[in-house]
């Protein structure tokens, strides 16, 4: 199997290593990072910094108006979150209520589309994401409209005897429902994309091999669609969290949630309070979501 | 005849099987178009809400007082309702261009180049997403202070690339993971160098994921009001700042007139996308 | 080697010397070959045995550890793909799904700014008859159309070089079939040197003019196809081109021309010439196909070489039968008989003897595993009954 080397060809024996040839190197990868990562850099990651210093700034005067200086003052925490724990909480509470009820309302129409909608699925697909096209706030005004005290669904309601405070509006109930509508497409998108990949003949041999449906959906779809059941609920419960424009058009000064509260506060020059919600904020929901995605196994959505 | 009526009646399965039956098959689309109709509710209401009349005081409603179409035809009677909206579409088509620019470029990176310090690239990406808003709006506006920057057009600017960037990366990111590197290899192998196989494959076959994350970082920014709100300083109202502020003296139905422009535009633009796309795979 | 039908321009392709290793993992293991200009060339193997490596780094898509690529004179071992005379038809063809078959046809000849594009992309296309298609997308060509396609758009450029991998692999049984007779047909009209990487032995055999079994990162032998198949150098071989019977003997005489060998209280001969070893233990091997399978006691123990057992397994097969034999020590031979009588066929538990040629039998060298490369077998081997007798 060897051959004669050709005269003139220079072949090292034992076969030197060829030289190297001219590719992507390292430098290409570099050029294409740089310009987008520092503007992250520059405009989160180092602005959650300054956050964290403003946070621990002391007060020069009595009120905000006489300015801050830079200092370690950790109470601002403990002010900050014993002041407002129950804002704190229900904006937890609230948000975690809505994320449930949102993955209880997307599963299956993620499904319908994933697995029933057939020609229809992109019309539907459409569908879903169009009426987030109109504006935030508009449609939460829409809602408020709808849930209004003299409206149609509070009337029915009413008259059924189902609220406890015979209103919609300005009860915990309208901005979890406020909630759960306008985080709905960031449910139904990641489970629709997960659900869409599932070869349907797994569910059949699910049933095949002794399944009922329900024991089909445990043990197989819900497994399958996992990494959309996380990347749905983190997209929702995150900026559900800190949301409050729900809270300010829906709800009441009882439904104050921790936005509400930052958005205040930064209004009325209180930095330090501010910063030391907003970033205590931050540091919880980090921690919830390291560990729901190392619960989950989906370390790979990082 | 009456045998065959019974035989009939034979052939037909039992009753409670047929009712679980028609049950089972009609339960997820029946919660699917009740999931459609919950979505579409408030744009209905949007839709009618535009044929509002005034309040004899000259302020919009929540509730109905009457038909008019005064609002379609007068949209601009508030001169600030749209220079709103034009600041929000400037805002939106500086931000997405370069939101989508730098994004892509870092997927691009992620997804076909080596290089250290992968983890914390994809952490500083992921994080932005795992931010509320609220956060981000008032870190950058520490940093704005701190900084003495002054806020206007070109905070709200820098704030609203900064968030669409991570959105790109995934969407582009997404795309690109499922392209066969068989295609750029077959491409090489039929003499063309590297920046023919970008231009002639590898862009053709990602541009719909990069024009999907255009729109995502479009709507994205044009949607924005905790961010914009905190950064925006006093001389810049978009839209959502000007329906936010309106709304202590009601909001006039000029709003809903561009609200539901907003959702009819988007619509034809997507289904004429897809339209466009079936018959160009025909 | 076989002979080559070389032209004037086409190249010989030669590796020296070729090593791939994958982060300690070593892929290709120091393959040095010639191909000969105008060949059609297989590169047999089971999968990652390191054949699709070696195809890729001619082709340029891989860079190789050490060694050298040549085609002809020419050195291209550190140019990029788009610099070599080298084109690919890529497993499950990769065709460009946003072009058009013209367009993906003429891709490789717009990248070199070839001139009379038309002229050229039509003649290919009614070479494999897509000419009708030619406005279409991939994704509405059949399975078979598609590989017709990818076969045009790297022969169009004329390279020195065709490398196919694993081509036919997403096709069905028939097409496959259909399709090793096209490819055949369209190399000896073009005449350009084949490179032909495939798992399956039998699309190897049918095909190519030149045969080399890899596995583990090398060759373990080359050649015609019916010489490695009547002749095969390793247990790897006889038992993954084809089936074979190895049975463990020692060398106790050489009897002019022929080795005598004892196994189990039988005595054999093997031609000297086809053993790869010529004392101590050895492995005697025998194809199928040579067996001669017959009910009592073997009649001529002199003149051929014979075993007796108890049939264990009988499956019909239509062309022939497939006979499985349990020898006095335990071993399971494989026999195949022509469907020649008809009917009245040996039943599994008969006492039967299966003798063959003494010319027939090779002999492999004593310390090899007599199970070497038949796992990977187990598929094809409906296939080889039917083929191989």
């Amino acid at each position: 199997m060897a051959i004669a080397l050709t005269p003139g060809v220079p072949i090292a024996p034992g076969g030197e290593a060829p030289p190297e040839r001219v590719k992507r190197k390292g430098k290409t990868a570099y050029f294409l990072l740089i310009p987008g990562m520092a503007w992250l850099v520059f405009f989160f990651v180092i602005p959650l910094g300054s956050l964290f210093l403003t946070s621990l700034e002391r007060p020069l005067g009595s009120g905000p108006s006489a300015g801050y200086a830079s200092a370690l003052r950790w109470q601002n925490y403990t002010e900050a979150l014993s002041k407002y724990d129950t804002e704190f909480l229900r904006s937890f509470w609230y948000a975690g209520l809505a994320t449930i009820l949102c993955l209880i309302i997307s599963f299956p129409l993620a499904y319908f589309i994933a697995f029933r909608a057939g020609r229809w699925r992109n019309l539907l697909l459409v569908l879903i994401v169009a009426p987030f096209f109109c504006s935030f706030l508009i449609r939460t005004y829409a809602w408020k409209t709808i849930l209004a005290d003299d409206g149609f669904v509070t009337t029915v309601a009413n008259s059924l005897h189902l609220l406890p405070d015979d209103r919609i509006l300005a009860t915990p109930l309208a901005v979890v429902f406020g909630l759960v509508y306008n985080f709905l497409p960031f449910m139904v998108l990641p489970l629709y994309a997960s659900l869409e990949r599932i070869d349907p003949r797994l569910i059949e041999a699910a049933a095949d091999l002794y399944a009922r449906p329900w024991i089909g959906l445990q043990r197989v779809t819900i497994p399958l669609a996992m990494p959309g059941i996380v990347a749905g609920t983190l997209l929702t419960f995150i900026p559900a969290t800190g949301d409050f424009i729900n809270s300010q058009l829906l709800g009441s000064p009882r439904t104050r949630m921790i936005g509400n509260v930052i958005q205040t506060q930064f209004a009325r020059d209180a930095l330090p309070t501010a910063a030391a919600l907003s970033f205590s904020l931050m540091a919880v929901i980090l921690v919830v979501v390291f560990t729901y995605i190392r619960r989950a196994g989906t370390e790979e959505l990082l | 005849m009456a045998i065959a009526i019974e035989k009939a009646t034979d052939a037909r399965l039992p009753l409670h099987y047929r009712f679980t039956r028609y049950l089972r098959s009609h339960f997820i689309p029946a919660i699917g178009i009740l999931g459609l109709i919950y979505l579409f509710l408030p744009i209905a209401v949007v839709f009618a809400f535009s044929f509002n009349d005034r309040l004899p005081n000259g302020r919009g409603s929540v509730s109905w007082v009457g038909f008019s179409t005064d609002a379609w035809t007068n949209i601009c009677v508030d001169p600030n309702i749209c220079r709103a909206v034009g600041t929000s579409l400037q805002i939106g088509v500086l931000a997405t261009l370069a939101g989508t620019l730098l994004g892509t470029m870092i997927a691009f990176a992620l997804v076909r180049h080596r290089f250290r310090g992968r983890q914390s690239t994809n952490l500083t990406i992921f994080l932005p997403m795992a931010t509320p808003e609220v956060v981000m709006g008032s870190s950058l506006l520490a940093l704005f202070l701190n900084t003495r920057i002054p806020l206007g057009i070109v905070t709200v600017l820098i704030a609203h690339i900064m968030f669409t960037i991570s959105f790109v990366v995934v969407t582009v990111k997404a795309r690109l993971a499922v392209l066969d590197p068989r295609l750029e290899q077959a491409a090489m192998d039929l003499y063309a160098d590297e920046r023919q196989t970008f231009r002639y494959i590898t862009l053709p076959l990602v541009a719909p994921g990069i024009a999907a994350a255009a729109l995502l970082a479009f709507s994205l920014s044009f949607d924005d009001f905790i961010i914009t709100y905190f950064n925006k300083g006093p001389s810049i109202t978009t839209f959502p700042v000007y329906v936010w502020a309106s709304a202590a003296r009601g909001v006039p139905p000029q709003v809903n007139v561009i609200g539901s422009l907003m959702f009819f535009g988007a619509l034809a633009v997507v289904l004429l996308a897809q339209l466009a796309g079936k018959v160009k795979r025909r | 080697m076989a002979s080559s039908s070389s032209s004037g321009k086409v190249e010989d392709l030669r590796l020296v010397n070729l090593v791939k290793d994958y982060s300690g993992v070593r892929a290709v293991d120091d393959i040095s070959l010639t191909i000969p200009a105008g060949s059609f060339f297989a590169l047999l193997g089971p999968s990652g045995c390191g054949k699709t490596t070696t195809l890729r780094i001619v082709a340029g898509l891989e860079d190789p550890t050490s060694g050298r690529v040549f085609i002809g004179e020419q050195d291209v071992t550190i140019k990029p793909p788009y610099q070599r005379p080298v084109n690919t038809v890529f497993q499950n063809y990769a065709l460009f799904p946003h072009l058009t078959i013209h367009d993906n046809v003429a891709f490789g000849l717009k990248r070199r700014g070839e001139k009379d594009i038309e002229t050229k992309v039509s003649d290919m296309l009614d070479l494999v008859e897509l000419s009708d298609l030619a406005r279409r997308k991939p994704a509405q060509l059949s399975g078979g159309q598609q590989q017709r396609v990818a076969v045009a758009r790297a022969l169009i450029n004329q390279p020195d070089v065709l490398l196919l991998d694993e081509p036919l692999g997403a096709l069905d049984l028939k097409l496959r079939r259909q399709m090793q007779i096209e490819l055949k047909r369209i190399q000896v009209d073009v005449g350009t040197t084949f490179v032909h990487v495939t798992h399956d032995q039998e699309e190897a055999m049918t095909m190519a003019d030149t045969v080399a079994v890899m596995n583990s990162g090398r060759i373990e032998q080359m050649g015609a196809p019916e010489e490695i198949y009547e002749l095969p150098k390793t247990a790897f071989v006889a038992n993954f081109l084809g089936q074979a019977n190895l049975m463990e003997a020692e060398v106790v005489d050489r009897d002019g021309a022929q080795l005598v060998v004892q196994a189990y209280g039988n005595k054999w001969a093997v031609p000297t010439a086809r053993a790869v070893q010529n004392e101590g233990q050895i492995i005697v091997g025998i194809r199928p196909e040579k067996l001669r399978i017959a009910l009592g006691a073997a009649s001529d123990t002199e003149a051929t070489n014979s075993i007796v057992g108890t049939v264990t397994d009988a499956s019909f097969v239509g062309v022939s039968t497939q006979y499985l034999v349990r020898t006095p020590w335990g071993q399971e031979l494989i026999a195949f008989e022509q469907n020649l009588a008809g009917g009245d066929r040996i039943r599994v538990g008969d006492e039967v003897s299966l003798t063959w040629e003494k010319s027939h039998s090779f002999g492999l060298a004593g310390h090899e595993n007599v199970d070497a490369g038949v796992m990977d077998l187990s598929g094809a081997i409906a296939e080889a009954v039917t083929e191989s007798s």
